[in-house]
Formats: structure tokens, sequence, C-alpha cells
């Protein structure tokens, strides 16, 4: 967006009176400050928007035909495996990257870490979209998609994980809603409510950790209903639940590395000076956390390995994939996390959380399709089924960058506030 | 002082908690003494007299008017069909499959029919987050399509791969599974279709405890015919379908790897943790918000302190 810093002084937009002393409109504050050709026009020069466009040309007409046509016309229906990429993928890959929300939530609002504050507001924005499009994958996934709000008010089985796995995404949802809005009420000025939340936080980052804490859990505790299905080494019965907190605690804290990382350098224009200026420190910082989480993790994966007895299984050639996965996953960015810290190497630590973020969704997809059904044969998702997959994390990311690039999330708003 | 919340309320709100509490737990612990239905029907499968005639597929097929087979069911090529290395299952066009095993070193094979075994405490039921699934106290386990979403948990959850979903369908899908013949014949005491078509009688109806002990009662008869195990009558907590077999069950395509104990049983752990998090949790992140930020609220105090000076 080169645009702006050339002719344009004013932009891009941090408060709502212009330079002329006048103020922005919402529509205005919309289109960034810019006319609509000077708006089309860097749209149009950005090639990763033409990437976004070859996507939803193709994953557009495929979505409505799964709506159209059913289920079976876009993927291989298969009864073996219920659960394909749309929720190996979407639910369980999405959710723990978006465990940074409650991550940064707790630190800053909790425990007064107010060096982390910079980065808060895109950890919380950076939860919410991705629970958001966890749902917008399972409305994909669901037989009967209208039905959603049923395990709430329609027919309740509350003794099913699924069912904490409901409420609890549910609830967050609307705690993470209420924890990103005040960045839009400074932004269409409208700070009454902002204070309303203001008076919440603490409640709500509290709710946050609860919620959080046990739908992780849930998602793990899931696959506890199929431990004859699911090669051993990748279910534990007993410690499933924690294997899945756990690495949603790097998974989180990665991703909004990854994230933090990509805006500076292909959105520094809206980033400020505090921002740019503290996200080597906050990095290395954030690094710190992933590395302690990391060796936690591995510790508790030996521990259930050794409590189910399956060293033996470690011998086959399920137990060499299992090793490398972990080995690449965890182990890896973790010894490079350590080293970034002891080197104050803060690019080293952004490749590490770009490898664990790659390494959590390998770990979720190899528990629910890969070491599944590890005893039947091996399901390979349809095409159309990984386009639509793709589609949709395209729509995430283009609504991740549209937030990005108005809100005051990578920028303090200049004006009221 | 007359505060909105007194001392005396207090108290009278925590006694009627506790109260309430207790009442809760009560009903609870009728759940915990519940043994199962003890009028709960069965069946009872014998390996060594079915012949893979396929009457109970056509039987089936008639009796939940389900769609006309690509193969009629008195073709016997269907035995050698292979999809994904795997023998047939059941899918939205059959409730119920006769597989052939060749057993190395006899000269007859096995067949082996499957359906849904109408576990005790089916893993599909307990899984359901919208209790779409109803354990009859004629023991079918039915489903209701109503309230169904279409999550597909219970196919999951299901160790013997029963429950199919109706992919075809984008308004109308819905779980398609074996339901006892439970609205046509279970309910009014009759046995399935499947039974009544079987010119074998390999498969016995009747009470389940009953058929446990005729076959206790066949094993003990003709020794060295069986296996000395009833496959049913512990799996994954004891199911009402049950079988005999005359060679090592994995021999005939049955998983002995599943648990002893009902599914739900494994996911208890973890739900075991939900009231601890939601009553502990609050407590000890508002005690470390105390904690960790008593530096900032002691000097802010002291400077009050020096301002009013």
């Amino acid at each position: 967006m080169r645009i702006f810093s050339e002719k344009r002084p004013d932009l891009p937009i941090v408060d709502h009176i212009k330079a002329d002393g006048t103020l922005w409109t919402l529509k205005e504050k919309l289109w960034l400050g810019l006319s609509r050709p000077d708006y089309f026009k860097q749209f149009i020069r950005n090639p990763v928007n033409w990437l976004m466009i070859g996507i939803l040309a193709v994953g557009l007409p495929l979505l409505l035909q799964r709506y159209i046509f059913g289920l079976s016309a876009v993927t291989h229906a298969s009864n073996d495996y219920p659960w394909g990429l749309f929720l190996g993928f979407g639910l369980f890959g999405m959710v723990p990257l978006s465990a940074s929300g409650f991550m940064l939530g707790t630190s800053v609002e909790l425990f007064g870490r107010k060096d982390l504050h910079p980065i808060e507001r895109l950890a919380l924005l950076n939860g919410l979209l991705g629970y958001f499009f966890a749902v917008v994958y399972l409305e994909i996934d669901l037989g009967m998609p209208w039905r959603l709000p049923y395990p709430m008010f329609v027919s309740l089985g509350p003794a099913a994980v699924l069912f904490l796995v409901a409420w609890h995404v549910a609830t967050y949802l609307s705690v993470q809603i209420a924890e990103v809005l005040p960045a839009y009420f400074e932004w269409i000025g409208w700070l009454k409510g902002k204070r309303v939340i203001r008076r919440m936080v603490l409640g709500l980052t509290i709710a946050g950790i609860i919620l959080s804490t046990l739908h992780q859990g849930a998602l793990g505790a899931l696959f506890a209903y199929a431990p004859a299905k699911i090669h051993p080494l990748w279910i534990s019965v007993n410690f499933q639940w924690i294997h899945f907190f756990c690495s949603s605690i790097f998974a989180g804290l990665s991703m909004v590395i990854v994230s933090s990382t990509l805006i500076r350098n292909f959105a520094g224009w809206r980033c400020d000076e505090t921002f740019k200026k503290s996200l080597d420190d906050i990095t290395l910082k954030l690094g710190k956390g992933c590395s302690l989480a990391m060796i936690t993790y591995l510790v508790i994966k030996l521990v259930a390995v050794a409590h189910d007895q399956e060293w033996e299984y470690l011998l086959t050639g399920w137990g060499a994939y299992f090793m490398l996965e972990l080995a690449v996953g965890v182990v890896l960015p973790m010894f490079m996390f350590a080293a970034a810290i002891r080197n104050n190497a803060p690019a080293l630590a952004r490749a590490a959380a770009f490898i664990s973020v790659v390494g959590i969704i390998w770990n979720r997809l190899n528990t629910s399709m890969i070491a599944f059904n590890w005893q039947l044969y091996q399901e390979i998702p349809h095409w159309k089924e990984v386009w639509i997959t793709l589609t949709l994390y395209a729509l995430y990311f283009i609504t991740y960058r549209f937030i990005v690039y108005r809100l005051p999330i990578v920028y303090e708003w200049k004006g009221e506030k | 002082m007359k505060s909105p919340l007194s001392r005396r309320n207090f108290i009278k709100g925590g006694l009627a908690g506790t109260v309430a509490a207790t009442l809760l737990k009560e009903k609870k612990s009728q759940a915990a003494d519940f043994e199962g239905y003890p009028q709960g029907m069965g069946v009872l499968v014998d390996l060594t007299r079915c012949v893979g005639c396929r009457s109970c597929e056509a039987a089936c097929n008639q009796e939940q008017k389900l769609p006309p087979p690509e193969k009629p069911f008195n073709d016997f090529s269907v035995f050698d069909e292979i999809e994904h290395g795997q023998k047939r299952r059941t899918d939205e066009t059959r409730y119920t499959v006769v597989n052939r095993y060749d057993i190395p070193g006899q000269d007859h094979p096995l067949f082996r029919k499957i359906q849904c075994n109408h576990c005790q405490e089916p893993a599909c039921l307990t899984s359901c987050f919208v209790n779409a699934y109803t354990k009859t106290p004629e023991g079918a386990v039915i489903y209701n399509a109503k309230v169904c979403v279409g999550c597909r948990t219970c196919m999951i959850a299901c160790p013997f791969y029963i429950p199919t979903f109706k992919y075809s369908s984008a308004f109308n899908p819905r779980i398609m599974k074996c339901v006892f013949c439970y609205d046509t014949r279970l309910k009014d005491g009759k046995p399935p279709a499947c039974v009544e078509a079987c010119p074998q009688e390999a498969l016995t109806f009747g009470r389940r405890s009953e058929l446990i002990k005729i076959g206790q009662q066949r094993i003990r008869e003709t020794p060295g015919k069986y296996e000395e195990h009833i496959y049913g009558e512990h799996e994954v907590g004891g199911t009402a379908w049950m079988y005999l077999s005359s060679v090592p069950f994995d021999k005939v395509g049955f998983d002995t790897h599943v648990p002893k104990e009902p599914i739900l049983n494994l996911v208890k752990d973890f739900l075991g943790i939900v009231p601890m998090v939601l009553t502990i949790w609050p407590a000890l992140f508002a005690g470390f918000h105390l904690l960790a930020t008593r530096k900032d609220w002691l000097k802010g105090k002291t400077e009050d302190e020096h301002e009013e000076e």
C-alpha cells in the first residue's frame, strides 16, 4: 500500500478528524480514506488479491454445490471417516491456533504483563476470528447446518462431550466479541460502549480461561470416544484432554507470532511505532512461553506413552511417524525458540513459530484422519473438499486483513478513547 | 445497616443451595443404581449355523422400505466385493450385510451378519449432544431424525462402524441404521424381520439374559465346537446382539480390541474435571490477579496518601 506514504500524509486513518479539521465519515473509514479509483488501484496491484480471487472463483461454486446437492457431491461421503478436512483442519486445527486470545488476555489483564499490551488486541482478534471460522467450517460439515442451535435450545444431551464444546465455543465466542469490541467502539467513536466493556474485562478474561481450558480439552476428549479406532500412540484416554489443552498454549502463541510477523512485513503502514518497536521483544517473550509449554507437552506425551505401555509401538512404522511428528513439530521449534531467546534473534523465533503452527495442524490431522482407522485404510480427501477448505481459509484471511487494515488493532487510536 | 445481601440472606441462600445440591445428587444416584432393562431383548447369532443365504438382508430391505439393491439378494458374488480393502459394510441403503470369511485349514467358509448390536450403554447415545438416540426397555437403540444435527459423532463413537449417514441428501439428511425393527415389530413383542426370515435358525431371538444362558449351554454341551466366548456379553459393556463362533473372533472380522466397558467410561475422566475447573478457576485466577497487581495497587495507595498530605 505504497499509495499512502507518497501523496497522502494524512493517511492511514488514526483519528476521527481529517487534516482539514472535519470528521471522517464511516464510509470514508471503510474505504481507508481513499477515493474509489485509488482504492481499486491498490487492490489490483496486490498479487495476493488475485490469488484470493482465483481461489474463490472455484471455491464459491463448490460451496453452492455442497448446499444444493449434499455433502456427497463434494466429499467422498465416507461412513468409515465421518469427519474429514472440514473438521480435521477447520475445527480441530483452527481452535488451538486461536488460544492466543485467552493466553494474552490472561497475561495482560490478569497477570499485569503490561509489556505485552501492544500485541494483546491482535491476539484477541486472532482468537475471535479463529473461533468464528471454526464455526463456519462446522456449518459446512454439519448435515443440517440450520439446526446449529438445537443442542442449546431444542434437544439437550448434557452428558456428551460435544455438548460442552458447543456451549463453550458459543459462550466463548460471545466473550471474545466483547473483548474485541473496544477497538470497534474507538473506531466508530462510541466511547460509552467501551467504558461498559472495560468494567467487565476482568470477568470476561476469567470466563475466557475457564471456557478455553474446558473446550480445548473437550476437543481432545472427543477422541476418547473412539479408543479402538485411533492408533494407540495418538490416543491416550486419560491424557488426551491435557495433550490438547497444553498444545493449544504454544499453538496460540505461535499463531500470534506468525500473524504479527505477516502484518509487520506486509502491512507495515498500518502498524504504529510502539507496535513495530516492541514487536521483537514481544516475539521473544512469547517464544519463551512457547518453549516452556512445549517442554511440558513433550513430558506429558511421554508420560502418556509410558502410562499406556506403548513403548513397543515406537519401534513400528507408525512409531517412526509419531516420533517424526514430535521431532519436527515440537522438538525442533522448541530448540529454535530456546536458541532465539539465548541469542536475542527474533527472526529465528519467527521461523520456529511458523514450524510449530504447521506442527500443531499436522498433529490434529494425524489424530482425526491419519491415525484414525489405522487398521482399515487411509482416506484421501476429495479435491473439492480440499478446495472448499482452502476457500474458507481464504475468506478467513480476507476478513482478518479487512479488520486489521481498519480497526485499531496494531496501532493506537489517536482520537478520543 | 440494610445491605442488599445481608448475612442472614447469604446463609439462607447458601442453605437453599446445599439442599438443592443434595436433591440433585439423589436424582443422580438413581442413574447410578440402574442395571439396565431386565426385559431387554436380544439376538444370539450362531456363526456355525449361517449358510450365507442373505435372506436376512432381503427381509430387512423389505421391512425397512430401503431402496432396491444393485445386485439381487440371491447373487452371491457380493461376497467377493472388496472396497478399500474391506468387505461390505452397512450404508444408507442397507442396515445389515452378511460377509463370507474363508478360514485357512477349514473346508467350508463362515458367514457373519453385521447390523447394529444394540449396546446396553450405546456409544452413539452417550456421545450425542442432542439426545437423538434412545435405548428402549425392549432393548432397541432407536434414532430420532427430527432433532439430529448431522454432526456424525455417533459414527465416530460407534465401535462397530454401524451408523451411516445419508450424505446424498442436502435438505433431508439423516443417520441410517438398524433399529431392531422397533416401530413395526419389537414394540409388539415380535422378533425383527431378519430373525424371522432366517431358514437356518442361526439367529435366536429372546431375552438377553436368557440368550447368555443358551450361549453358555451350547458351548458346554458341544465341547470343542465353539470358542469359549460369547462376543457381546461384555464387549463395550454388553450388547443385545451376541455371537457364537467356531473360530477365534478376529478371524471372522470382529474387533477383539474394543474395550470391555461402556465407551462412556472413557470420557468420564474428562467430564469429571468440568465441575472442578468451573468452581476453582475463577477463585484461582482472581487470586493470581490480585497477587500480580499487588505492587501497582500498593504504589497507587501510597501515592494517594502523599496527595492527601
